[in-house]
C-alpha cells in the first residue's frame, strides 16, 4: 500500500454547544479514491472543510505530509475543492474560471493556456472557452467545477457532494468519469457523498460516519460484507439482523439454532449481531432448513423478487429472481459465510 | 394576464400626465421664445447658443468639479461603510442601515442648517477651537462647506446599493478564490469588489446626479455669490423668469447625464467581460 498523505488525529469539532466531530482518526493515503459516506448532518462537510482549511478542529492534528497545517491558511494548502454548489464565478467565461488559479500564481500566459486547455479536455470541455458558465448545464458545470479545481495539480481533491444537484443518468455517468478522472491524474480524491451505492461503485476506500463518529473504515466489499455494527450494516444496503450469541469461536446461535460461521475472535457467550444479506439467503423446503417459515409478501423489484417470510421470531427479507407464493411454507438456508457476526451496539 | 394589463392603465395614464407631459414642456420651452406663453409660439436656438457663454460654461465645469469630487469622496467612505456593515450579523446590518438612512428621513433645510451651525465663524467648531486656544477657521462660503454638506446628503444614496450588492455575493464565492490561491486582498479585488461593481456604478449614477441638480446646500453653505447649475436653473424660473433659457439648461444638463449613464454602464458590461 502507498505512503500516508494526510493523518487526521482526534479531530473534535464544536459549533456552540453542540460536538459536530467526536474524534476522527483517520489516515488518508496517497493516490486513493477516498469516500466519507454518512446520513446527512453526519459532519462530512466539517471534516472537508477542516481539510481544505475554512474551519478549524477544536482539538486534534491534522498532518500532511506529517506536517501539522492547522495554521495553515487555504490559500496555502496544496488542496483544491469542488464545492457542493460549483460556486463558479459568474462574471468570469468557462477558460477564466479554470484559469483563476494559475492566474493567480502569476504563471507565464502560454503555459497557462496550455494547462487549461489539457484540463478542459480531460473533463471533456474541448471548445468551450468562451462559453457563459451561468448559461451551461449543471453537468457541464460540474465539468468546469473540477477543471478549475484540477488544473493547480493539487496533491488531494476534495469533492463535497459533487454530483448531488444531477439527475440519476448523467450521475452514474459522471461517477464513471469522476473514477476515470483521478485515475488519470493520479491524486488523492476526498469523495463526500451520502449515497452509498455511488461510495461503493467509485472508492478504494470508504469511510462511515455517523453523528461525528467514524463507524467504519474499509474497502468497499469489507464494507458491504463485513459490517462492523448495526448501523453499518443498515445504512449500506438492506440487511436482516439479528442479536445473537456467540458460543465459540465459528459458533453462533440465534433464533433458537446454533449456526457454524467465519467469525472469531469473540468472547464466549459475547452478545453479539449478525447481519445476513437478503440475497444471501437460499429459499428451500421446509425440511430441509433450520429455520422455517411462511411467506408473507412478495414485491417484483425489477431485477428481483422480494419476499418477506414470517418465522417463530421475526420477518426475514429475501431477494430472489424466484417466485414463490404467498402463504407457502418454505425453509430459509444460508452457508457459514453468509453470516457476518458483528458487535453489538446500543442504539438509541 | 389580460386582467392585469388592464390594472396597468390607469398607472400608464398618470405617468404621462406627470412625467411626460412636463418633460415635453420643458423640451418645448427650450427651443421657444416668451416663456410661458404658449400661444405666440415662436421657435429658436437661442437658447442653447447662450450656453457657450463663458459664464455658463464656467457654472457647468463648476457643478461637474464639485459633483465628481463629492461623488469620489462619498465613494470611497461609502464603499467602506458598506463592507464593514456585512460583517455584522442580519440583525445588526439592518440597524446599520437604518442608522445610515436617518439622514434621509430629515429634510435637506433643516440639516444644512445644521451645518451652518457647526461650521459658521461663531459656530460650534470654531467655539471648541477658540476654547482650545487656536485660530478660529472660516469654513462658511467654501468649497469644502459645500462639498461637506453634499456628502452628508449623498452617503446614504451610496452606502445602500453597494451594501445591497454586497449582500448577494455568495459566500462560498470566497472560499472558492481562497481555495484557488488567492489571498484575502486578492479575494476582495477579485471576488468581492468585482461582483460589487453594480452597486458601485448605481451608487455613482445617483449620487452624481443629486449632486449635479442641488441647489439648496450651494445657496446656504456656499453663500448667494455660489452659482452651481441648480441654482442656475433655479434664479432663471424663480427670480429671473426665463423659463426657455432655464428650460435650455435642464435639456442639455439631462443629455449630459444620459450619455454619463450611458458610459457607466458600457463600463459595467465591459469589466464584466474583459480578462
Ligand atoms: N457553521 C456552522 N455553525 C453551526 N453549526 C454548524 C455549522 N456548520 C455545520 N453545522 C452543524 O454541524 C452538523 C454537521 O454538519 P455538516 O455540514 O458537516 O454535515 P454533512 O454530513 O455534510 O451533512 P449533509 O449531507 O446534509 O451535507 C450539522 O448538524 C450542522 O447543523
Ligand atoms: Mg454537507
Amino acid at each position: 500500500m502507498s505512503d500516508v498523505l494526510i493523518e487526521l488525529k482526534g479531530i473534535t469539532k464544536n459549533f456552540g454547544d453542540q460536538q459536530v466531530l467526536k474524534g476522527i482518526d483517520l489516515n488518508i493515503r496517497e493516490n486513493e479514491f477516498l469516500t466519507l459516506l454518512g446520513p446527512s448532518g453526519c459532519g462530512k462537510t466539517t471534516t472537508l472543510r477542516i481539510l481544505a482549511g475554512f474551519d478549524e478542529p477544536s482539538s486534534g492534528e491534522v498532518l500532511f505530509d506529517g506536517v501539522d497545517i492547522a495554521k495553515i491558511p487555504p490559500y496555502k494548502r496544496e488542496v483544491n475543492t469542488v464545492f457542493q454548489k460549483y460556486a463558479l464565478f459568474p462574471f468570469l467565461n468557462v477558460y477564466d474560471n479554470v484559469a483563476f488559479g494559475l492566474k493567480i500564481k502569476k504563471m507565464d500566459k502560454s503555459l497557462i493556456e496550455h494547462k487549461v486547455k489539457k484540463t478542459l479536455k480531460l473533463v471533456g470541455l474541448e471548445g468551450f472557452d468562451k462559453r457563459d458558465v451561468t448559461k451551461l448545464s449543471g453537468g457541464q458545470q460540474q465539468r468546469v467545477a473540477i477543471a478549475r479545481a484540477l488544473v493547480n495539480e493539487p496533491k488531494v481533491l476534495l469533492l463535497d457532494e459533487p454530483l448531488g444537484a444531477l439527475d440519476a443518468k448523467l450521475r452514474k455517468e459522471m461517477q464513471g468519469e469522476l473514477k476515470k478522472i483521478q485515475k488519470e491524474v493520479g491524486i488523492t480524491f476526498i469523495f463526500v457523498t451520502h449515497d452509498q451505492e455511488e461510495a461503493l461503485s467509485m472508492s478504494d476506500t470508504v469511510v462511515v460516519m455517523h453523528e461525528g463518529i467514524i463507524q467504519q473504515v474499509g474497502t468497499p466489499e469489507d464494507i458491504y460484507n463485513e459490517p462492523e455494527n448495526r448501523f453499518v450494516a443498515n445504512f449500506i444496503g438492506e440487511s436482516n439482523i439479528v442479536e445473537a450469541c456467540m458460543i465459540d469461536d465459528l459458533l453462533v446461535s440465534f433464533d433458537g439454532f446454533e449456526f457454524e460461521c467465519v467469525d472469531k475472535g469473540f468472547k464466549k457467550n459475547e452478545c453479539v449481531e449478525v447481519v445476513i444479506r437478503p440475497e444471501d439467503i437460499d429459499i428451500v423446503k421446509p425440511e430441509e432448513a433450520k429455520i422455517q417459515g411462511t411467506v408473507k409478501s412478495i414485491v417484483f423489484k425489477g431485477v428481483h423478487h422480494e419476499i418477506v417470510v414470517e418465522t417463530e421470531r421475526r420477518d426475514y427479507t429475501i431477494h430472489t429472481t424466484d417466485y414463490y407464493e404467498v402463504g407457502l411454507k418454505v425453509g430459509l438456508s444460508f452457508g457459514p459465510d453468509d453470516i457476518h457476526v458483528m458487535y453489538r451496539m446500543d442504539w438509541e | 394576464m389580460k386582467y392585469f394589463v388592464k390594472l396597468v392603465r390607469p398607472y400608464l395614464i398618470w405617468s404621462i400626465v406627470i412625467v411626460i407631459i412636463p418633460l415635453l414642456l420643458i423640451v418645448l420651452y427650450s427651443v421657444t421664445t416668451g416663456g410661458n406663453d404658449l400661444i405666440n409660439i415662436q421657435f429658436t436656438l437661442d437658447n442653447f447658443k447662450k450656453m457657450a457663454e463663458p459664464i455658463y460654461v464656467a457654472v457647468f465645469l463648476k457643478s461637474f468639479r464639485l459633483g465628481l469630487i463629492s461623488v469620489g469622496i462619498c465613494l470611497v467612505i461609502g464603499y467602506i461603510l458598506a463592507y464593514l456593515i456585512t460583517f455584522f450579523s442580519e440583525k445588526v446590518q439592518n440597524l446599520l442601515i437604518l442608522f445610515v438612512t436617518i439622514p434621509m428621513w430629515i429634510n435637506t433645510l433643516l440639516r444644512t442648517y445644521a451645518w451652518i451651525s457647526l461650521l459658521s465663524d461663531n459656530g460650534i467648531i470654531n467655539s471648541v477651537l477658540e476654547m482650545l486656544g487656536m485660530e478660529p477657521v472660516a469654513m462658511m462660503y467654501t468649497d469644502f462647506a459645500v462639498i461637506l454638506g453634499l456628502i452628508s446628503d449623498l452617503l446614504p444614496f451610496m452606502v445602500i446599493p453597494i451594501h445591497t450588492s454586497l449582500c448577494k455575493i455568495d459566500h462560498s464565492l470566497h472560499e472558492a478564490a481562497m481555495d484557488l490561491g488567492a489571498n484575502p486582498f486578492q479575494t476582495f479585488w477579485r471576488v468581492t469588489f468585482k461582483l460589487s461593481t453594480p452597486g458601485v456604478l448605481n451608487g455613482i449614477i445617483m449620487t452624481f446626479l443629486l449632486s449635479i441638480s442641488t441647489f439648496v446646500i450651494p445657496k446656504l453653505l456656499g453663500g448667494g455669490q455660489y452659482m452651481l447649475i441648480g441654482n442656475l436653473i433655479e434664479n432663471l424660473f424663480i427670480s429671473v423668469g426665463d423659463w426657455n433659457f432655464g428650460s435650455a439648461i435642464s435639456v442639455i444638463l439631462a443629455f449630459i447625464i444620459l450619455i454619463a449613464i450611458t458610459c457607466m454602464k458600457r463600463i459595467d458590461k465591459e469589466t464584466g467581460e474583459e480578462e
